[in-house]
């Protein structure tokens, strides 16, 4: 006996799944060499910051002095009157930045109904394209032109908190949404209040994204440079106060040198060599920028995995 | 500690939109009872006016009462958080929190909730909700592991434990195994028939075999046509329910012969 088997058509299963087949691989071609062009230029950036800048940190004393007397004739000096200025006026910027913004995201997607609530997205929408350059002239015209102050660190906390609150309430919003809302019923199921709900339960699951930007809203403003010009100047000199005086900052620093990058001429086995001391700083300023954000990054990684309940 | 529930002639919405007219119900305390119905009929919506929980969706209100022992929880000087605090609610999908561990989870309704409590104190009541939820023997070695490695149907006692351990009068539960597998149902089916002895239970369900295994007395709710307010068919002894129902409604769903 035998059976009757009637077999597929061969042609069209083979020309379908050949051309879903190219479709795939096109697919794949297209989305690999994309990741491969995004990537090339950070790689790029970071191999040229590391390999100018490196021996510049790495030299004595970047980290302990500043650029005092030293002008572009004088090699050595250090960033720590850079990194100092940087610090404190991203410190006071976070200080003011963060719990408003994380209580913006909160209001938005916890409590946010009506005009107001559209008026605040709307509000943010527009300070996260608002310029740096004039976040600091509306700093400038505030503090200095109508109320008479003069120019120091913390105006330039305040205007980057401009630039960083917008960051932090998008991702802290963004992840709020993320929180499955049965966790909140789950919570008020057992009879605990809104408020502490929002408190114990749904801040802590998006915890680690609002953690990310913080860091991303930190990275942002640290590199700033047009609020500085403004409101602060750049000082060579080490200057930890941040309601008097210039302040030295790192995209200050790099700035400066950039501005007075002049080459000096030295004699090198009995032959003028020329030498530029200001650009190796200003690389070193660079990378030393990098480092610190990277850092951050890492901290904040490092705090999220801490809180992590493990399976 | 088990109380009974009235409800009377509720109408519940979602926004302007009548969900459920008119519903009457009463529920012993310690007993069963279950909610039976298609798809969109409001059972679960009902079920959530119980404990005040419908009122968390924007919009949604609830005309008529339900009173607790007599005490009416949509009286205007009632707290839906207290309410919440006497009438427990175990949901659809399990739902464990995930930044916590297994114990932090099944504390978490008393470490909210306020109120100052020692670790001695803790212990014995995450210990006693754990046994009572039959999950104490699967997990009192990892109690400081995440609530979410469990499996499906340990997650789902772990939010029976979690809800429980608040000491609730009534025990609410929507759909509580649709989301588990045949085994994992089954033992919260025994969970159930332990629980009612403590707690008033009210159980919506899809499976009307489930319905008819742990439940007393069944609900049965339909609703008239698509876009129309879903209602109370009838509400009796399951027994009475499943073999000879008052309504033809009734009957023909039971039966298999709806729509």
């Amino acid at each position: 006996m035998t059976a009757t088997v009637t077999a597929p058509p061969p042609t069209l299963a083979a020309t379908t799944s050949g051309r879903r087949k190219f479709k795939n691989n096109l697919a794949t071609v297209l989305v690999t060499s994309s990741f491969v062009v995004a990537v090339i230029p950070l790689v790029w950036l970071l191999y040229t910051v590391i390999s100018r800048g490196l021996h510049a940190i790495t030299r004595d004393g970047w980290f302990t002095r500043s650029q005092r007397d030293i002008t572009y004739k004088d090699p050595g000096g250090g960033a720590y009157h850079a990194i100092l200025g940087t610090f404190e006026q991203v410190l006071l910027c976070s200080i003011i930045s963060i719990p408003i913004a994380i209580l913006v995201g909160v209001y938005l997607v916890e409590y946010g109904r009506g005009w107001l609530a559209r008026t605040t997205t709307f509000m943010v929408d527009i300070l996260t394209g608002i310029p740096s350059i004039v976040a600091a002239l509306f700093i400038y015209a505030v503090f200095v032109t109508a109320f008479g102050g003069s120019r120091a660190g913390w105006l330039v906390s305040l205007a980057l908190v401009m630039l960083m609150i917008p960051v932090i309430v998008r991702t802290t919003e963004e992840m709020l949404k993320l929180v499955p809302n049965e966790l909140r019923e789950a919570s008020y199921a057992l009879g605990v209040p809104k408020w502490k709900t929002i408190l114990r339960i749904v801040l802590p699951t998006a915890f680690t994204g609002i953690l990310t930007g913080i860091v991303l809203g930190i990275a942002r403003v640290a590199g700033e440079t047009a609020p500085l010009l403004i409101l602060v100047g750049y000082s060579p000199n080490t200057n930890g106060n941040l309601f008097n005086g210039f302040q030295g900052s790192l995209p200050g620093m790099i700035n400066d040198q950039v501005a007075n990058i002049g080459n000096t001429r030295v004699l090198v086995n009995g032959r003028p060599v020329s030498i530029h001391y200001a650009a190796d700083r200003m690389w070193g300023a660079a990378l030393t920028l990098i480092i610190i954000v990277m850092a951050l990054n890492v901290i904040a990684r490092l705090i999220a995995r801490r809180n992590k309940v493990t399976n | 500690m088990a109380k009974r529930i009235d409800g009377k002639n509720l109408n519940i919405y979602y926004g302007k939109f009548l969900a459920v007219e008119d519903v009457s119900f009463t529920i012993a305390p310690r007993s069963v009872t279950a909610f039976i119905g298609p798809s969109g009929c409001g059972k679960s919506t009902v079920l959530r006016t119980i404990n005040r929980m419908h009122e968390v969706i924007p919009g949604a209100h609830v005309e008529g009462e339900v009173q607790l022992d007599g005490d009416n929880i949509y009286a205007e000087n009632v707290d839906p958080v207290d309410v919440r605090r006497t009438i427990g609610m175990v949901f659809q999908r399990p739902n464990p929190f995930p930044t916590m561990s297994i114990y932090d989870n099944v504390a978490a309704g008393m470490k909210l909730q306020g109120g100052r409590k020692n670790k001695g104190e803790l212990d014995g009541v995450v210990e006693q909700s754990l046994r009572g939820a039959n999950l104490w023997e699967e997990v009192k070695d990892r109690l400081n592991k995440a609530g979410s490695g469990l499996s499906g149907g340990q997650q789902q006692r772990l939010c029976i434990a979690r809800a429980i351990a608040v000491k609730p009068q009534v025990l609410l539960m929507d759909e509580p195994c649709s989301a588990l597998d045949p085994i994992s149902t089954l033992a919260i089916e025994d969970l159930i028939q332990t629980l009612k002895e403590t707690y008033t239970i009210v159980i919506v369900t899809h499976n009307m075999q489930q319905a008819a295994r742990v439940s007393e007395r069944t609900a049965f709710f339909n609703l008239s046509a698509t876009g129309r307010p879903g209602e109370l068919v009838e509400m009796d002894e399951t027994e009475k329910i499943f073999s000879n129902p008052t309504d033809k409604r009734t009957e023909d769903y039971i039966s298999g012969r709806f729509g």
